[in-house]
């Protein structure tokens, strides 16, 4: 094992209201010190983080691995080296994989798989119900014991409210979170954008807003009839903000997320056409997405995620409608929501709380914080570093980002993952 | 943004949209197709331009009429004219849009006319041809249809040349009408002072009213005083279901029938970019009626897209 | 632009274009303008013409020869073309074809060949103001009001003004 000095950084742990210069120490896969060194402790690498941001490793809560059954679209190899090189240690996939993660086997196989790239920390969300087809309910405590840290029906809504009452009820009774996308399935069928200005231009099939008001007032009223813990995934407007806000005043106990892609794009950014624009949700108009920046920032919205979805390039060569929806984004998560921080005046150590021990929280990891003892998952960044986006630079098979050719700020430097280091750069 | 329907030096490219298109490439346009009226009528319908030149057809989506068109204006510039149609799209992956489109560059294609049920196609095979092909969007799914759009302008142009003093309404499936939103864009563009649209609010996008468009709902209202009456085509599939209860109630509250048309002023123009639903989107009577201009947009249509063929196979970078 | 004062005097030019023209009137003559400098001098000759051969009953036309130039690959589409207007059957006209300067010889081929999908016709002859020198193809002008040399690095160029005076300047070649 790895003995591991990081020098001079700024430490930022926000789960323990560090924010100083300090050095880390680092032996066993371990934090085993923090300001002082541990006795007799002789570290065989000693990393300069002078200039730098120490913070824990970042946790997101949403990254497609597309294994297994998707491996020309991007494998767990190249996604997980994707992940080390944006500072991500720990992350959660969804199960629309082919097959769905849906069986205990499945889920102990992929976690095997990953855990020998010694790369990030691979929680899957399983199925909620088999095959995702909302019918049958899976088997969630062999899924748990296989490693499953939730249940989710991905992309797929349930049609049948009352198979969404009893999944939420069954996992209510075992305490599984349950985490669901608010999205009405009749009124965004086929639609592929925001029902406004653009689309009215563009001619494209809509999705309104009122499919994710809808939805979410279901999920709402349903997890409180039922107790059961939910996280909402992706919201995407204005009037979803708004509800989400009023449901936690009254004491509804439900997380949400957004994904980095929508605290910055609007339906104009598809400019003519831009598939690698179609997202899921759309991404919708400026108000909607300020809302959704004010919500991070006042914590309506829990948290941030990448939503990373790699496509293959064939896919996306299609004309809108028929190309495959999502963004690549593991390397975008941080300087997204750094850039969003410094345009809605988020202090660095609260922004950061938002990919590392908010989204650890949600998922019921221990992760996401660097206190004493706690596992050496640990990035290292230099906030005033800007890099330009380039699609045939970023270590994910999938090129498929709308950030291609922007100028972002935040650099990894270095990654560990349980002490040792998974990236340089 | 740069709009991918220009070179660099801002001439006509790609006729894609009529969206964002200069007032001025709009008047060129117009006013070659003028010149084109003329050569229909002569002895020798030809004229040399595209000699040599070969203007390749691709109907992802079938229509008869469109692709006829086409083939004569092409045909009367004297170029060379493939005709594939491909079929639906519902089958047609992107990859098989490209490799179509690859195929047909070697063998050496100057231009394509491309019809696709999907909204943007058009600006898809534009973005990925080799730079000497010329691409006119034919229709894409709800987007545009240029070439329909400017004739239909062309037509109002040489019946009511003041166009800065003109109301003109469009009736019936804005929604999923391309021949609306080519037409709203090029009436905008060129100053027509007010554009109506009236419709039931289901076949109306969510935000028309962002297109330059003034909204009417009630036909005895939208109607009044306008100089241009443009009838869009109601799909037979959209008559009975949650769009609309029937075409005898559409016909009842849209259809245009001489009492309606008696509303405009007296000298309006009764348009519709065919083929005409008689007796659900207009009555017989208005559509031979003598206010009718609707044959004559056929003519013109041809002397529109030859205009607009030569003018792209003219512009090479 | 430069005004040059030895430059010819449109207006002289076009009281002699007339007088040389003369001999070139017969029954079934069609005077035929190409846009724009010919289409001008068509306008402003037609109606002294007709009055002077009130038996011929004269016929007026005008021509815009865009859509068959040979620089069509070179330089596209003219941005402005006029409709050409031949109100009158060609088949066995005599016509006159009318243009400003002769130069290349090419503009006449492209209105001559125009001309032809029209009908055929019993002649063509060509009269223009000034034959500049410099041509490319075996074509020249029966009449020409003016010889005048012109080095090829410039335009000799017809306008109008508001009083439907004619005048040539001098433009550097684009």
């Amino acid at each position: 094992m790895n003995i591991v000095e990081i020098k001079q950084g700024r430490l930022i742990d926000p789960k323990h209201n560090i924010d100083a210069i300090q050095d880390i120490y680092i032996s066993n896969g371990r934090i085993a010190g923090i300001g002082n060194a541990p006795d007799g402790f002789a570290a065989d690498q000693v990393i300069d983080a002078t200039g730098l941001v120490v913070c824990p490793g970042l946790v997101d809560v949403s990254a497609r691995l597309r294994e297994p059954g998707n491996e020309y679209k991007a494998t767990l190899k190249s996604e997980l080296h994707a992940a080390v090189a944006g500072g991500i240690t720990s992350l959660a996939c969804p199960p629309d994989t082919d097959p769905v993660l849906d069986e205990s086997g499945l889920v102990e196989m992929l976690k095997h798989r990953a855990e020998q790239l010694h790369l990030s920390n691979v929680y899957p969300l399983g199925a909620l119900t088999r095959q995702l087809a909302g019918k049958q309910l899976t088997e969630m405590n062999e899924l748990t014991d296989a490693g499953c840290v939730g249940f989710t029906q991905a992309d797929q809504a349930i049609v049948d409210t009352q198979v969404l009452w009893r999944a939420m009820q069954y996992a209510a009774t075992f305490g599984f979170t349950v985490w669901l996308r608010p999205q009405e399935p009749y009124l965004s069928q086929s639609g592929v954008a925001h029902d406004g200005e653009v689309a009215a231009r563009l001619g494209l099939k809509t999705i309104p807003v009122a499919a994710e008001t809808l939805a979410l007032a279901t999920i709402i009223h349903i997890a409180r009839e039922t107790g059961a813990r939910v996280h909402l995934c992706r919201l995407s407007s204005a009037e979803g903000v708004t509800m989400v806000r009023e449901a936690k005043q009254k004491g509804l106990k439900i997380s949400c997320d957004v994904s980095a892609n929508h605290l910055h794009l609007t339906e104009h950014d598809i400019g003519f056409f831009d598939t690698n624009c179609h997202l899921r949700p759309p991404l919708r108009s400026q108000r909607d997405r300020d809302a959704l920046r004010q919500g991070l920032a006042d914590g309506t919205i829990d948290l941030v995620c990448s939503d990373h979805a790699p496509v293959d390039e064939d896919a996306k060569l299609m004309p809108f409608a028929e190309a495959e929806a999502g963004a690549t984004g593991l390397e975008l998560l941080l300087p997204l929501t750094l850039k969003w921080a410094e345009e809605q005046k988020v202090p660095l150590a609260e922004a950061l709380t938002r990919i590392t021990s908010v989204p650890a929280a949600s998922l019921g990891i221990s992760q996401g914080h660097l206190g004493l003892d706690a596992q050496a998952d640990v990035c290292i960044f230099d906030p005033q570093q800007y890099w330009k986006v380039k699609a045939a630079n970023l270590l994910s098979q999938g090129k498929n980002t709308p950030f291609n050719g922007l100028e972002l700020a935040g650099k990894v430097r270095y990654t560990l993952v349980n002490g040792q280091i998974a990236y340089s750069g | 943004m740069h709009n991918p329907q220009l070179t660099k030096d801002g001439k006509l490219k790609h006729l894609l949209t009529t969206e964002g298109l200069p007032r001025a490439i709009l008047n060129q346009i117009l006013d070659t197709a003028e010149s084109f009226v003329g050569v229909a009528e002569r002895e020798v319908k030809k004229v040399p331009l595209l000699r040599g030149k070969t203007v390749c057809n691709i109907f992802f989506e079938n229509s008869t009429r469109t692709r006829t068109t086409f083939e004569i204006a092409a045909k009367r510039l004297s170029a060379d004219v493939i005709t594939l149609n491909v079929g639906t799209s519902s089958q047609s992956k992107g990859e098989t849009i490209l490799d179509t489109v690859d195929n047909l560059t070697a063998m050496h294609a100057d231009m394509f006319v491309v019809r696709h049920a999907e909204s943007g196609a058009a600006h898809f095979i534009a973005q990925h041809v080799a730079p000497h092909i010329h691409v006119i969007n034919a229709g894409d799914g709800r987007h545009a249809h240029p070439t329909q759009g400017l004739l239909d302008v062309f037509t109002i142009r040489r019946y009511k040349p003041e166009m800065h003093n003109l109301r003109v309404a469009l009736v019936g499936d804005v929604l999923h009408s391309r021949v609306a939103r080519s037409e709203i864009h090029a009436l905008t563009t060129l100053g027509i002072p007010e554009v109506r649209v009236i419709a039931p609010k289901t076949l109306l996008p969510q935000h028309v009213e962002k297109l330059g468009v003034q909204v009417y709902h009630d036909m005895n209202e939208g109607l009044k005083d306008v100089d241009v009456i443009m009838m869009l085509r109601l799909q037979n599939e959209r008559m009975n279901g949650a769009l609309l209860p029937s075409a005898q109630e559409y016909f009842k509250c849209y259809g245009l029938t001489q009492e309606k048309l008696a509303l405009a002023k007296p000298d309006a123009i009764v348009m519709h970019p065919g083929p005409m639903n008689r007796g659900v989107e207009i009555d017989s009577a208005v559509a031979d009626g003598k206010q009718s201009v609707i044959l004559p947009q056929v003519t013109y249509g041809i002397a529109v897209r030859m205009a607009v063929m030569s003018i792209l196979a003219g512009n090479s970078e | 632009m430069t005004l040059n004062p030895q430059l010819p005097n449109a207006e002289d030019l076009l009281l002699i274009l007339e007088q040389k023209l003369a001999p070139f009137i017969q029954p079934k003559t069609a005077i035929v303008g190409i846009h724009s400098g010919g289409a001008w001098i068509a306008e402003r000759l037609f109606p002294s013409l007709q009055q002077s051969h009130p038996d011929y009953s004269l016929v007026l036309g005008m021509l815009d020869s865009s859509f068959y130039r040979d620089d069509y690959n070179q330089r596209g589409l003219h941005a402005e073309t006029r409709p050409s207007q031949i109100p009158f059957d060609v088949e066995e006209q005599h016509i006159i074809l009318l243009d400003d300067v002769f130069y290349t010889g090419r503009t006449i081929r492209a209105a001559m060949n125009e001309l032809f999908d029209y009908g055929r016709p019993a002649s063509i002859s060509l009269a223009v103001l000034v034959d500049r020198g410099g041509r490319e193809l075996p074509i020249c002008p029966q009449v020409a009001a003016l010889e005048l040399e012109i080095p090829p690095q410039q335009k000799l160029q017809l306008s109008r003004d508001e009083n439907n005076q004619l005048q040539f300047t001098l433009e550097a070649h684009a």
